[in-house]
């Protein structure tokens, strides 16, 4: 498989009257052909700007890509120009939001509104063909009766109807990279999996590589085939689904599966919280940023930075218990083995 | 559709009877008469006088007497020009006011618009702050000083334009401009605003992420939604041009209907007073129709009438 996407090292920051918040801090990932990464944490981790930052969607100013790139098929997508980038928006990447609600004009009809992707990049596609197209991908994502539907306005649609209508709207140009910011988070629970099966039925007839936003392990474990775990504006783990569901090392991801609802355990047990909030960015920690939250912190994590180790392979992770001279610890996960 | 335009019609003909019968009585609450002020004549003429014009009779039966008329679309006589009917004024006067009044509307929305997009796209810039100062001394001078400024200014001083009177499109330009600065800086002041809401609003952000250019952006996804408070606004700004225009035409000395409705009230023309109210308020009510109408085109929530089924 070939990457696709190469972001190294990026780094976002947000000028406001009280200081400068560095949101992202020298953020690394792959993506490759056809696959689904996932990009985890809690709120304000990061992981949305990243992906605004992809699409170069961050309000600027006050938002401002500091440094990193960002190479999209080889191509530094932080060095070329607004109209350049309007090319590759909506045909090469694409984007759907958290908020379908929201997300959709209310004053236009879906037609208009999935079919103006089209008459943007392919400037020799016809009205109808482009209506044509529009009505295809709207059977694809499983709306009935897309004919009349295309004459509607988002307010004829419930929420999970419009979700489908945003993904209808984002493939609708064959991009190679959907990125969905928390696309179930606005849904209730029943829709939310038909979402994702969604999800997956479209890649596997589009090939089109996913780059999931959440900050719902229970999302991404049906979906993803690689996860990065962020916290505090960077990645602090990195592994495939079942590395980092079976062999977590960072105690933030362990934290993060300890809040995950199980059916397998026993009835009754309680949802071990993470205590504490993430640190401030305006001034990050100089050390790991968890530390303050780690029940295993030592005098070493508050004052340098943890490199990253391999853990096994495509399993890295950022924490000072991979040292070697680090104490021995026994995750106290809320289950007795991860087997 | 056709319902729901039968049913406002129902009730903006409650409405217009509603307006004609309150200022009927409350006309005739105030004191004095249309022939008070005439010192020369005698009883007996008077008395003549009122029987023509039916003002001896019971109040009652006279408000009969003009409903029945006014459902003829007879506004009746004017007693102070007693050669010329109310019909006969409003005919001579409206074609001037209304070709004043659309001039100046038409200018203040397409200017104001255009001020208020510019503004917030250019959000606390050069621009803004411009077009901001210009909207707040747009409001905050009325119009009558600003019709005196720009005489003296543009015609008086520069001999620019004519400085009153009615004869051409250049006598137009003066008393327009005048009479649209404050509607223009409230419809830039309300467009700004709103627009500066509109584009932080998520869809703004999927139609970035479409790859459409800002142009776009900003005319097929952004103006639409921004234009409703405008277009609410929109009935009362007609108003308040039409009530200016009464100082702006006795100013620069237009014919139109202005000079009619101030006279008509000291002179206790009843039946001017009437035909003028009347008629105003009837266009009033009919622009404020033609606003809701506009609404449910340019904003497919807001429905007018119920579909079956729904």
């Amino acid at each position: 498989m070939n990457t696709i996407l190469d972001v190294k090292d990026l780094h976002v920051s947000f000028k406001t009257y009280g200081g400068e918040v560095q949101a992202v801090r020298g953020v690394s990932f792959t993506v490759k052909k056809g696959e689904t990464v996932a990009i985890v944490g809690e709120s304000g981790c990061g992981k949305s700007v990243t992906a605004q930052s992809i699409m170069k969607l961050i309000p600027n100013p006050p938002g401002k890509i500091t440094s990193g790139s960002i190479l999209f098929k080889g191509r530094d997508l932080t060095k070329i120009s607004e109209k350049e980038m309007r090319k590759i928006r909506g045909s090469d990447i694409s984007m759907i939001f958290q908020d379908p609600m929201t997300s959709l004009n209310p004053t236009l009809t879906i037609g208009d509104q999935i079919t103006e992707a089209i008459l943007q990049h392919e400037p020799v596609v016809t009205k109808k063909e482009a209506q044509f197209r529009a009505c295809e991908m709207l059977g694809e994502v499983g709306i009935a009766n897309p004919k009349e539907r295309l004459k509607q306005f988002p307010h004829q649609f419930s929420g999970g109807m419009r979700q489908r209508i945003m993904i209808a709207m984002a493939l609708v140009c064959n991009p190679s990279i959907l990125i969905a910011d928390e696309p179930t988070t606005a849904l209730d629970v029943t829709i939310q999996a038909q979402i994702i099966d969604l999800f997956k039925k479209i890649q596997r007839n589009t090939g089109v590589a996913i780059i999931m936003i959440t900050h719902d392990l229970g999302v991404v474990a049906k979906l993803a085939d690689r996860i990065n775990v962020m916290y505090a504006g960077k990645v602090v783990e990195s592994g495939t689904t079942s590395e980092i569901f079976y062999n977590p090392q960072h105690p933030y991801t362990k934290g993060l599966l300890n809040c995950v609802p199980r059916l397998d355990l026993e009835r009754g047990q309680p949802l071990i919280p993470i205590p504490g909030s993430p640190p401030d960015l305006f001034a990050p920690p100089i050390g790991c940023a968890y530390s303050s939250r780690c029940e295993f912190a030592m005098e070493v994590c508050d004052a340098y930075q943890p490199g990253r180790t391999l853990v096994a392979e495509g399993h890295e992770v950022n924490c000072w218990l991979q040292d070697q001279r680090a104490k021995q610890v026994k995750f106290h996960l809320r289950e007795k083995t991860y087997s | 559709m056709l319902k729901y335009i039968g049913k406002r019609f129902i009730s903006m003909m409650i409405t217009i009877w509603v307006i004609v019968t309150l200022t009927f009585f409350l006309m005739h609450a105030i004191p004095g008469s249309p022939f008070n002020q005439e010192r020369n004549t005698n009883d007996t003429v008077r008395k003549n006088l009122e029987a023509h014009y039916h003002l001896d009779e019971n109040l009652f039966v006279q408000y009969g007497i003009y409903l029945k008329s006014l459902l003829q679309f007879d506004f009746g006589p004017s007693i102070k020009q007693s050669s010329t009917s109310v019909n006969e004024l409003l005919s001579r006067g409206f074609p001037i006011s209304f070709e004043l009044g659309s001039v100046a509307l038409l200018f203040s929305i397409v200017s104001g618009i255009a001020l208020g997009i510019f503004a917030a796209l250019r959000h606390n810039g050069v621009i803004d702050y411009g077009a901001m100062t210009l909207a707040v001394i747009g409001i905050s001078v009325p119009n009558f000083i600003m019709a005196t400024l720009l005489i003296q200014v543009v015609a008086v001083d520069l001999k620019l334009l004519p400085v009153a009177t009615w004869a051409s499109y250049k006598h137009m330009i003066l008393p327009a401009l005048a009479l649209s600065m404050s509607p223009l800086a409230i419809i830039a002041r309300l467009t700004r605003s709103s627009m500066l809401e509109v584009l932080t609003q998520d869809y703004i952000r999927t139609a970035r992420a479409k790859g459409l250019s800002p142009f776009k952006i900003v005319v097929k996804h952004a103006l639409r939604n921004a234009l409703l408070p405008v277009i609410t606004i929109l009935g009362t700004l007609v108003a308040a041009v039409l009530t200016g225009s009464f100082v702006i035409e006795k100013i620069f000395a237009i014919p139109g209907m202005g000079q009619y409705f101030v006279s008509s009230i000291n002179d206790r023309d009843y039946p001017v007073i009437m035909g003028t109210t009347v008629f105003y308020s009837t266009l009033l009510i009919f622009l404020l129709f033609l606003v809701d109408i506009a609404y449910g085109i340019i904003d497919p929530r807001i429905k007018l009438h119920k579909k079956e089924g729904e």
